[in-house]
């Protein structure tokens, strides 16, 4: 049986040998293939990539340019961070403060509003912090951490990160273990931790819409003011960065802030319910 | 138990309906992971078997350096290139962040020591006699080497099977230097992640299962390809 065997042996070596580099080169391939058309780096949080709104709204860009957005979905904070080393061509962030120092450092141009959306505070529907009766959201935080209820936070610098900590600044508490979360990650993760230990946690109502039929949590808190979230569109600096595409990523801008742009972010619904308000400002 | 039973229908519902996204997704890790270990293998190979033959001074940390890097975590070679490759590092001018060849390239880093490491062990565990009778016959250096990778093949074959592993089932590398971009550099271990975050447990399940299937395949093939003739 061995002998049999043996004499085809190497030549069954060969084939798979064959097949191995086959796949090797095929795979290789696609990937090139890939990676000749041209490709718009952009950088934004998570909010806008997890809810499905890019994937919505790109591909009527990607077939008017003949473009690939590559997407990298980051915390706002690291997305700008991508943009002041070039690693990426524009932004797409929700961190205004942050946003004015990036631009006001050189890093960025052109910054215009696109979309905004709310804050909103949710927590198991038992609300053991009293969180749906404070008057505002500062003291929603602060009945939070008098009752020591569990509060997971995206720790990432993330632009709800930046909005929870001015929460917790206005609200005159230090959030500290055991009962504060600090995970850096992203929004949905954060709202499926939320889940499992049923805590109390902040979130982009986008990201909410798209994830509450896989929750057992409940909007507990809405509508202050503080809890507005704007987003804007920043192209990098191509004198800073020559090599940026900075046409191709003002064209992007432009999509986004046009009037096609803005009808499709308002068309994006979940469950019949809009997602992102655009605001552009007509130009 | 019902929760994972129907997650796991779900899964092979959406490997048998062949979905795109899915395809493209584990062909992207084949050929990056692939690409990474070939090379890797080529100065892999060429240094393990110049450590072995070669007795010189430094050669004891070498081996411990090897041993060490072996272990090494993938985020921390993820991290080095990341600063490497950015375009703010030494190499950032070539672009090649948040690209396939950027994951190729940590991947390739990452699995070097283990194929340098394998290979020399592959060497030195051939028979002694060998090296005394090189010597006795005259062989040169160059012959030596010849010899000795014929003799040790099939260990060398594991050193790259072992490699492979590695790479396909890293996601620190892949996700520091790939970014994780839908249709580009997304691979099973980074969308595994980022679909269980997303909640999308039938989705990170089915690619789990189809990492340890391409992992069994390649593997397997690999195996057969060592297979001595006696």
């Amino acid at each position: 049986m061995k002998a049999f065997n043996t004499s085809n042996l190497p030549s069954r070596r060969r084939a798979i040998g064959r097949a191995l580099a086959l796949v090797v080169l095929t795979a290789n391939a696609l990937v090139a293939s890939a990676q000749a058309e041209p490709r718009l780096r952009l950088a934004t949080t998570t909010s806008t990539e997890n809810s499905g709104l890019l994937a919505a709204i790109h591909p009527r860009f990607e077939r008017a340019h003949g473009v690939h957005v590559d997407v990298i979905a980051v915390g706002s904070g690291r997305a700008l961070e991508l943009g002041h080393n070039g690693d990426v061509d524009v932004v797409l962030t929700h961190d205004p403060l942050a946003e004015q120092a990036f631009v006001a450092a050189g890093d960025g141009i052109e910054r215009r509003a696109v979309m905004y959306n709310d804050f909103v505070i949710v927590g198991p529907a038992a609300d053991p912090a009293a969180v749906a009766t404070a008057s505002d959201a500062a003291h929603a935080f602060a009945a939070i951490a008098s009752r020591a209820q569990g509060f997971v936070s995206r720790g990432d610098k993330s632009g709800t990160h930046v909005k929870e900590l001015a929460l917790w600044q206005a609200a005159h508490v230090t959030p500290s273990s055991p009962w504060y979360f600090s995970t850096g990650q992203a929004m949905g993760a954060v709202l499926q931790m939320s889940n499992d230990k049923q805590a109390y946690t902040l979130t982009d109502r986008g990201t909410w819409i798209a994830y509450r039929n896989k929750l057992a949590l409940k909007i507990l808190h809405q509508g202050d003011g503080i809890l507005n979230n704007p987003y804007h569109v920043i192209l990098v600096n191509p004198q800073r960065h020559p090599h940026v595409q900075a046409a191709l990523a003002r064209a992007y801008a432009d999509f986004l802030v046009s009037a096609a742009g803005q009808a499709l972010i308002a068309a994006f619904k979940i469950d019949n319910e809009q997602l992102f308000m655009p605001n552009a400002v007509a130009q | 138990m019902d929760y994972f039973l129907a997650a796991g229908l779900a899964a092979l519902r959406l490997i048998v309906n062949f979905d795109d996204q899915l395809w493209r997704i584990v062909i992207t890790s084949l050929a990056v992971s692939l690409s990474a270990v070939l090379l890797a293998a080529i100065p892999g190979i060429a240094l393990g078997v110049a450590t072995a033959l070669w007795r010189f001074p430094a050669r004891a940390v070498v081996r411990h350096g090897l041993n060490a890097l072996m272990a090494v975590p993938t985020v921390v070679v993820g991290l080095l290139l990341y600063g490497l490759l950015s375009r703010r590092g030494p190499f950032g001018e070539y672009g090649l962040l948040f690209t396939p060849t950027g994951m190729v390239l940590g991947q390739a880093v990452l699995v070097l020591p283990i194929i340098w490491n394998l290979v020399i062990t592959a060497i030195e565990s051939t028979d002694p006699r060998l090296a005394l009778t090189c010597r006795l016959l005259g062989a040169n250096l160059t012959q030596q080497a010849g010899l000795f990778v014929r003799e040790a093949r099939v260990a060398m074959l594991s050193a790259i099977v072992m490699a492979f592993g590695r790479a396909i089932g890293e996601v620190g590398v892949a996700m520091m230097l790939g970014g994780n971009i839908a249709g580009y550099t997304r691979i099973m271990t980074t969308a595994i992640a980022l679909e269980t975050s997303k909640g999308d447990f039938e989705l990170a399940l089915a690619l789990g299962v189809l990492l340890l299937a391409v992992a069994l395949l390649v593997n397997g093939a690999l195996g057969l390809l060592g297979r001595t003739r006696r």
